[in-house]
């Protein structure tokens, strides 16, 4: 696989580490346990394609905001995790 | 038919024309009292001991594939008790006794070979961690025998003892841990099964579940509906889709994990090896192919195939340990989806839906499992409680916080 990423251009998934799903931007407001829990510990687990966190850590650093397909290893889009954080807030 | 060595003897004289297939090709019936979604090693044992020990008739194994086909038959096939945490340890520990037990039970030969299986620590706070781990196997009744550097090099002198960055500091040997033949185990007891009547139905995916007031009633087929009074999902990398079906979200993410073997060499390898750094273990199969593996590749997947960075990272941990791995040639390599957990430990567990249970998330340690899983799935499914050498393996774990980390790396799928 090799990864895009913005401010470095195409590179090596050797460059990245992963973190997991991109549902992992969206923290939930105050402290109610049940929320955390899914938060923490639920993933949705598709087939196809799937959001993910990686971050260029032989590289720029940033955090990325990555659509894979995960049948196929295929990198579909590839976004700043800042960008798409700031998007939806 | 009842394996003997008289059995060998006559078909032997006789042109081996009194074989007969191992288990039927039902059609599905339209009903069954129990309906087990997966004809993989857990499933199968599964349905063995619901007919076995808790006298269920009328049961049927949903395979989408064939019998063998899955995770169980393309896995290192490495068998040990050497966990550290309650919970782990005895389930382990029971299925190992099992496992020691298995050939007698099924009248078939899985070839279970104790040839050992040793860890390796490379410094002082890795020794101590194995002591500790010893210990507790020790305490469960298991084998563990602590060996410093120097018996192990008695033991395996062919390793790298003084490879600059990882010389080797000591090991853990688990003498009654090794390896079984996979793909026996699979037929063993889906033979076993179906001498009890179990239906093996192949080529029968499940597409969907017919839930009404919050109880299972029967799973949509390829081969059309089929009710059932209970339900077990034991769907290994697949879990998440299964039960998706049925409206769960789980704690679980599907990773791929490759394994390698070399081409076939004179027999030099007699125990089952473990690296302590990074991720990478290896045995030698009686065919004589070095068989070896090491960690997921680290991202979510559903290919059945991993990439080369994986494939490179073994081949290196492998001649760090072992340089005269470099002299043998791979054969072939291949991917299998695996349950990873949010803890790196199973679940076997009721589910929200009533009658309708699930054994998942084994992560890459389902093969060991195999026995004991499929009793313990049996005995929740027969009896509605967990039996007493698998109560942790609790879907609400995670809320609860009785998380079975065995190895402290928290909620991170790809660092198990």
């Amino acid at each position: 696989m090799r990864i895009t990423c913005p401010y470095c251009e195409e590179r090596d998934s050797r460059e990245f580490e992963y973190l997991g799903s991109a549902k992992l931007l969206e923290r939930p407001e105050g402290d109610a346990v049940a929320d955390f829990h899914d938060y923490v510990y639920l993933r949705e687990n598709p087939t196809g394609e799937n959001a993910e966190l990686w971050q260029h850590v032989l590289g720029c650093s940033a955090w990325l905001h990555v659509l894979r397909n995960v049948t196929t290893h295929e990198i579909l889009d590839v976004k700043l995790a800042s960008d798409v954080k700031e998007g939806k807030a | 038919m009842r394996y003997s060595a008289l059995q060998i003897l006559k078909n032997g004289l006789t042109g081996n024309k009194g074989w007969k297939p191992v288990w039927r090709d039902p059609e599905p019936k339209k009903s069954y009292e129990v309906v087990i979604i997966g004809g993989g090693g857990h499933g199968l044992s599964t349905a063995y001991y619901l007919a076995k020990n808790y006298g269920v008739r009328n049961i049927a194994v949903l395979e989408k594939g064939y019998i063998g086909g899955g995770n169980v038959g393309r896995n290192t096939t490495i068998v040990r008790a050497n966990y550290l945490l309650d919970g782990n340890l005895e389930f382990y520990s029971h299925s190992l006794k099992l496992w020691e037990n298995l050939e007698a039970e099924l009248n078939y030969n899985v070839m279970l070979s104790q040839r050992g299986c040793l860890l390796l620590a490379h410094d002082d706070g890795q020794f101590d961690d194995l002591a500790r781990r010893g210990n507790a196997n020790l305490a469960t009744g298991d084998d563990a025998v602590l060996m410093r550097r120097e018996d192990v090099r008695n033991f395996v002198p062919y390793l790298n003892f003084d490879d600059a960055r990882f010389p080797i500091r000591g090991g853990l040997l688990q003498r009654t841990g090794g390896t079984a033949r996979h793909d026996a185990v699979a037929w063993g007891y889906a033979r076993g099964a179906d001498m009890q009547g179990v239906d093996l139905i192949q080529n029968c995916e499940v597409t969907g579940f017919k839930i009404e007031g919050g109880k299972v009633l029967g799973v949509e087929t390829l081969r059309g509906y089929i009710g059932a009074g209970k339900v077990g999902m034991s769907v290994a990398g697949r879990t998440s889709q299964v039960a998706e079906m049925a409206g769960m979200r789980l704690p679980i993410e599907s990773h791929v994990l490759q394994a390698f073997v070399t081409e076939a060499v004179k027999p030099v390898v007699d125990t089952v090896i473990s690296f302590g750094m990074g991720h990478f273990y290896i045995s030698q199969s009686d065919k004589g192919g070095l068989v070896f593996g090491g960690d997921i590749d680290a991202y979510n997947s559903y290919a059945q195939r991993g990439n080369l960075p994986m494939v490179e990272h073994v081949a290196e941990a492998g001649m760090a340990l072992m340089p005269m791995i470099g002299k043998a040639r791979m054969l072939r390599s291949w991917g299998g989806i695996m349950d990873m957990s949010m803890d790196g430990a199973p679940i076997i567990d009721k589910t929200p839906v009533d009658g309708l249970f699930l054994n998942g998330g084994w992560c890459y340690g389902g093969f060991k499992a195999t026995p004991a899983a499929g009793e313990a799935f049996a005995h929740l499914m027969a009896t509605g409680n967990k039996a007493e050498f698998a109560s942790k393996f609790n879907l609400n774990r995670f809320e609860t916080g009785h998380l079975l980390d065995d190895e402290g790396t928290g909620a991170r799928p790809n660092k198990h």
